[in-house]
């Protein structure tokens, strides 16, 4: 690989990977703190404006550094990617701006009035702040899914007399097939990641007794969330996002799988690692005819594998798209697992002196930012070797002006910055919690 | 359509500058007007509500310049790598010094933030004014439309320029210059006291620095780039002197829309002076990048208006409503987070 394309690339994918720590939680967040609100709307209960005050706290912090990190990620559209930009800029321009212009204004507006203006608000004026928040950033999230599902499968395009690429159809484009189940598979997850924080958090106050009315409020609303979550990530939105790609791009569920050969009856890999040499598994252990049924829902068809694909199409690093794809399922199974467990003690009214379980909700933390960077990770290295699938490979896309030099300098910069930025934020977020919720 | 596209987005770039423009002039003499740490409270207090909000102006003007002109889009934003890879890493350095500045109530550490806060704000103003003396003067575009530019060579404007030069570090300074009047008047528009006082006194020195460089600039820009500076000047000049005479109104809401007015004034001039040209090549003129010829399929640009215009008035509503409701003076005991 040219090595200038391997620093570019290298350099989204670091930028991207640690900018997404953040927006994950605050779309999660920012639907679990509507909820929290609707609560002291409709009981009167000052409890829950006091939950719904301290994860505005964590939001907050948390939307900053989402901000901070998230510039520099529309800007490397074009220091980095400009032959990209320049081919698919009228196309994916539209979503870009869009998300400017609908979400951001609407959602930064609002945070305003959200964290400064609690008391110069009427409760329900403070409410609607609330939900404005969330509608913000889940359009956000809408148009930045709809610009990558774009690059997953093109559609609402047509290409002129020298092979430029234009937008053809703006409501082909919006309205994307493959983008509306990434769309609810990905904030879904953003769920995932708030309940499993809010949960975590309400465990650790538990168990060190400390904030303990508060905290058996963060524990419920965690669980119930994060269980109906997590069920959905699986069903109907995992599911439906793995016929799209067996639809659109199935040289890559082939890698995702880990099947060389195309099989009848294909089994289903739950562990294994690609060997690229002899073009096996090594170490396998299947479940027979799994994947034909999970694919086909039909234990005996066909499921093509890699060998059936010409060489050059293969995604470019087949091992780490595998071991992405089976860390994201392997992790969201646990976490439906722990969920399901917490929501039967909860229901039996055991949960809040359950330690074990209460230490297992409280060290998950990590799971669901894991997980979550699995998934893109699976996303964005099965489109390989496309940038924008069948019209554009990664390679023509880099910014010819830019040096390998230049790239792995400024990649060095973000990574000693970000480094920082990373010890700021844990100690802000430590702090927080130190310091807790308001007591009644 | 391609011309009214480039003026929508000279008005998203005027909005953040003028409105970002404020809390990087509050940055800038922030270290200069408020010598406690109450004191620096009240001026952070002064733009907290509104940064994040600020700060948005960039990335919607950013993003519609992607989706307009594309081609621009992807050429500049390569061709000035280093300098806008420098632009992010002050942007988030500034970002982080206030977030620690809002959270943390350390001694050294709180100093330590107000330093960085007033030293990323600084250096930003300067670099987005060079960044504008870059277009204006022109880049050494290729064949294919692209170009790579050192941060600096001999300091000379025609041959082998870097991005910083004797003619684009006065425009910086201009804007350094510029940006830390319009945050004066606004910290004076906003407080009460001493830290009022302390930014009408700063600010009525920096009157006449801000006039000088801006004729010192304009001088320059004929010099390097003769097209810049024509007929379609006189407009933008007579807003300037009237903007400037507004300077020296009493009332503090004047003078800081005065400011506001002469920064639009000049960004207008900027653009009349370049236009058709959105970035004028100085290798061959012939390459230059035109609305025309950097712009995105016309199906696109139509399109978007549909959206474009029903989406910028909605951002308009919350924004007013946003700003009545954080108008007046900063109340020194008011809530935050």
């Amino acid at each position: 690989m040219d090595s200038a394309l391997a620093v570019h690339r290298l350099h989204f994918a670091f930028t991207v990977t640690f900018h997404y720590l953040f927006p994950q939680l605050t779309m999660g967040l920012a639907l679990l703190i509507v909820v929290l609100k609707t609560l002291a709307l409709r009981t009167g209960n000052p409890h829950y404006a006091r939950a719904a005050r301290f994860w505005a706290k964590i939001f907050a912090i948390n939307f900053t550094f989402g901000v901070v990190t998230g510039i520099p990620m529309e800007f490397q559209f074009g220091t980095n990617w400009a032959r990209f930009s320049r081919s698919a800029g009228g196309v994916i321009g539209q979503s870009l701006a869009m998300e400017g212009v609908f979400s951001f204004f609407l959602e930064s507006s609002f945070l305003g009035l959200f964290l400064f203006g609690e008391k110069r608000l009427s409760p329900i004026a403070h409410w609607f702040s609330a939900v404005a928040m969330f509608l913000g950033s889940w359009l956000s999230g809408f148009f930045i899914i709809v610009t990558d599902a774009w690059m997953q499968y093109p559609t609402g395009y047509s290409l002129g007399p020298k092979g430029e690429i234009m937008l053809s159809d703006l409501g082909a484009f919006l309205l994307n097939p493959w983008g509306l189940w990434q769309y609810l598979h990905n904030m879904i997850a953003s769920v995932v990641t708030g309940s499993f924080v809010m949960a975590s958090i309400g465990a650790f106050y538990l168990l060190t007794g400390k904030h303990t009315a508060q905290a058996t409020t963060f524990v419920r609303t965690g669980v119930i969330a994060g269980t109906v979550a997590v069920a959905l990530l699986v069903f109907p939105t995992g599911d439906q996002q793995g016929k799209m790609v067996l639809e659109h791009q199935p040289v890559t569920l082939a890698a995702m799988e880990g099947l060389f050969d195309t099989t009848e009856g294909a089994p289903l890999a739950i562990l294994g690692q690609p060997d690229m040499e002899k073009m096996k598994l090594d170490n396998p252990f299947v479940i027979p005819e799994a994947l034909s049924f999970l694919t086909y829902k039909h234990w005996g068809a066909t499921v093509r594998g890699l060998r059936d694909f010409p060489r050059d199409l293969w995604p470019d690093n087949v091992p780490l798209l595998y071991f992405s794809y089976h860390i994201m399922v392997g992790l969201g199974t646990f976490m439906l697992a722990l969920m399901a467990v917490s929501l039967i003690l909860l229901r039996g009214g055991r949960l809040f002196t359950a330690r074990p379980v209460l230490w297992a909700l409280m060290l998950a933390m990590p799971f669901p930012y894991i997980a979550t960077t699995a998934g893109w990770m699976t996303a964005e290295i099965g489109r390989q070797p496309w940038l924008m699938y069948g019209l554009m490979r990664t390679a023509q896309g880099s910014s010819p002006q830019v040096s390998a030099g230049n790239g792995l300098f400024t990649l060095m910069g973000f990574m000693g910055l970000y480094l920082v930025l990373g010890v700021l934020f844990l100690f802000l977020i430590m702090r927080e919690i130190e310091h807790g919720p308001e007591e009644a | 359509m391609e011309t009214l596209w480039f003026a929508l987005v000279a008005v998203m770039i005027a909005a953040y500058v003028v409105l970002d423009g404020f809390d990087l002039g509050a940055g800038i003499v922030y270290l200069l007007i408020a010598r406690n740490d109450a004191e620096r409270r009240v001026v952070l207090k002064s733009i907290g509500p509104f940064l994040d909000g600020n700060e948005v102006w960039l990335l919607a003007a950013g993003g519609t310049l992607y989706f307009a002109f594309p081609v621009l889009y992807a050429s500049s934003f390569s061709g000035f790598y280093l300098p806008l890879m420098i632009v992010l890493w002050l942007l988030i350095l500034r970002g982080l010094s206030l977030e620690m500045r809002s959270h943390v109530e350390m001694g050294l550490w709180s100093q330590f933030a107000d330093a960085t806060f007033a030293l990323s704000s600084s250096l930003l103003a300067i670099f987005f004014g060079a960044a504008l003396g870059n277009v204006i003067r022109g880049v050494p575009l290729n064949a294919d439309g692209y170009f790579f530019l050192p941060l600096w060579t001999n300091f000379t404007p025609q041959h082998d320029a870097g991005i910083l030069d004797w003619y684009t570090i006065p425009i910086g300074l201009a804007a350094f210059a510029a940006l830390m009047f319009h945050g004066a008047l606004w910290v004076a528009y906003k407080t009460e006291g001493d830290v009022q006082t302390r930014a009408r006194m700063l600010a009525n020195r920096l009157r006449w620095a801000v006039v000088a460089l801006t004729v010192l600039v304009l001088g320059l820009s004929e010099l390097v780039q003769p097209r810049a500076v024509r007929g379609a000047w006189l407009l933008p000049l007579a807003a300037i002197a009237i903007a400037i005479a507004g300077w020296f109104s009493k009332s503090d809401r004047t003078r800081f829309l005065a400011s506001s007015g002469f920064i639009v004034a000049m960004l207008v001039g900027a653009v009349l002076g370049v236009y058709p040209y959105v970035l004028p090549s100085n290798s061959d003129p012939a390459l230059s990048l035109t609305i025309y010829n950097a712009s995105a399929a016309p199906y696109g640009l139509s399109i978007g208006l549909r959206w474009f215009i029903p989406g910028m008035i909605l951002a308009a509503g919350y924004f007013f409503y946003v700003y009545r409701h954080f108008a007046g003076k900063v109340q020194s005991d008011g809530e935050g987070y």
